[in-house]
């Protein structure tokens, strides 16, 4: 396993590379989504709060791999011609935006009304009171949840390599056939997921103890 | 621009691989459920011999990707005299993977019952079994479904990723038949169906076990957010 790692490791860590900027681009973009889809999903209007429930639905009751197969081969045949890496990348921000809307959908509904209430006496707008009040409290509260989103996304983005997106699982197969080592090769890739999956827990776990404070109580 | 007739003249391939998914998650989610129960026995009847061990374990499931472990298992399994077919590897991939989670999952649910109850029940003369039995599981049953149901889910979908290692599960038969149809909306979008169809019927065969089990027995003294010296 080490001698795979010596051996391989610039391409290895240029895999790594490709994984986290598929994974991370995907969550900042399925974070605006998400936040929206929960302003959705809390909507007082019927007409709003139900579409928005059933791309949730959709988008969390179906196996990530068949969706990113359907986006793959789908956005051809309607004549959008996407490289393999852009339809992970969608595939994967769609996926997450579902997660992390219900994420902050459980959110919101922890804030007391009584501030939203407040606001609105106050005269200050619904758009900047979401921006200015709720949100805010919103991400801290969902801090904890947030962070197991980004890990799974991390750990789902492995399967990227089936639409040949030459990430850490893909290197790791081109590795392991040219070796025939593929009990060390995938020792080796495992190992990388989990330290960077440890890395992300250590920073989440640091940054949810320097933001205790400030936290509105009912 | 959805051609149903399509569906029907492939209906073999959808059924022989639903009913491969359907075995494969259900022996993969026993598995999973079960060594889950042992590693969490394990831990909590020894924690000084078996607590880093399983936590290490559990972390390993939680930070890598199921789709390594079952390259492992298929493809690295035979340097070390380990040939297995590929719906094997599949059971077992599922079964080691979320047996880390269902450990968890049972541990937090038996650490959640105040140790009130059981110093209470040894005053009153009730046997350690019997406290087992009759006090800790009841209440804990309801605690881990919800989470327990969740993660079924969650194996369930990643079931899919066997198809990658040559099971003829849903999405490896859906795929033959985009690649023999040239359609792609259609048998896609019947599988996600199906796959839907199957977490919707775990979701709401969980809610209602949850349901059964608060109608039985009375609420847990940590879930009515009592101090610790409010139940009794």
């Amino acid at each position: 396993m080490l001698e795979i790692l010596l051996n391989h490791y610039p391409v290895l860590l240029e895999g790594l590379a490709t994984t986290l900027v598929v994974s991370l681009s995907a969550i900042a973009l399925g974070l605006v989504l998400g936040v929206l889809l929960a302003f959705g999903l809390t909507s007082r209007h019927g007409l709003v709060r139900w579409p928005c429930g059933l791309y949730r639905s959709f988008w969390r009751g179906t196996p990530i791999l068949l969706q990113l197969l359907l986006v793959y081969y789908l956005l051809p045949e309607v004549g959008i011609e996407i490289a393999p890496i852009s339809a992970a990348i969608l595939t994967l921000t769609l996926n997450t935006a579902a997660f992390q809307s219900e994420i902050f959908r459980s959110g919101i509904s922890h804030i007391p009304a009584g501030q939203i209430e407040a606001a609105r006496m106050a005269g200050i707008s619904s758009w900047q009171t979401r921006r200015r009040i709720i949100m805010p409290q919103v991400f801290r509260l969902t801090l904890p949840p947030l962070t197991n989103e980004i890990i799974t996304i991390l750990k789902n983005s492995s399967l990227i390599s089936v639409i040949a997106v030459t990430e850490l699982m893909r290197v790791s197969e081109q590795i392991a056939s040219r070796t025939f080592q593929p009990l060390e090769t995938y020792l080796a890739a495992a190992l990388l997921y989990l330290a960077v999956n440890l890395v992300l827990a250590l920073l989440s776990a640091h940054l949810e103890r320097r933001m205790t404070g400030g936290l509105a109580t009912d | 621009m959805f051609d149903i007739t399509l569906l029907w003249e492939v209906r073999g391939l959808i059924l022989q691989g639903f009913w491969n998914t359907l075995w494969i998650c259900f022996t993969g989610c026993l598995l999973a459920l079960s060594l889950g129960l042992v590693l969490a026995a394990l831990r909590l009847a020894n924690p000084r011999l078996f607590g880093y061990p399983v936590a290490c374990y559990v972390e390993l499931c939680r930070g890598t990707p199921l789709l390594i472990l079952l390259f492992l298992l298929y493809y690295g399994g035979p340097s070390i005299g380990l040939t297995l077919s590929a719906s094997v590897a599949g059971v077992m991939g599922l079964g080691l993977y979320g047996a880390g989670y269902f450990a968890e999952i049972y541990r937090g649910g038996f650490k959640s019952i105040p140790k009130g109850q059981l110093e209470a029940a040894r005053m009153l003369g009730i046997s350690r079994w019997h406290a087992l039995t009759h006090i800790q599981i009841p209440q804990m049953a309801r605690l881990i479904v919800p989470p327990g149901t969740n993660q079924l889910i969650i194996l369930v979908k990643e079931s899919a990723l066997i198809s990658i290692i040559s099971v003829d599960d849903l999405t490896k038969n859906a795929t033959t038949i985009v690649n023999q149809t040239f359609q792609v909306i259609e048998p896609y979008l019947a599988v996600a169906l199906l796959y839907w169809l199957m977490i919707e019927l775990i979701a709401r065969g969980g809610y209602a076990l949850e349901k059964r089990l608060a109608n039985r027995q009375p609420r847990p003294a940590s879930q009515q957010g009592a101090t610790p010296h409010a139940h009794g």
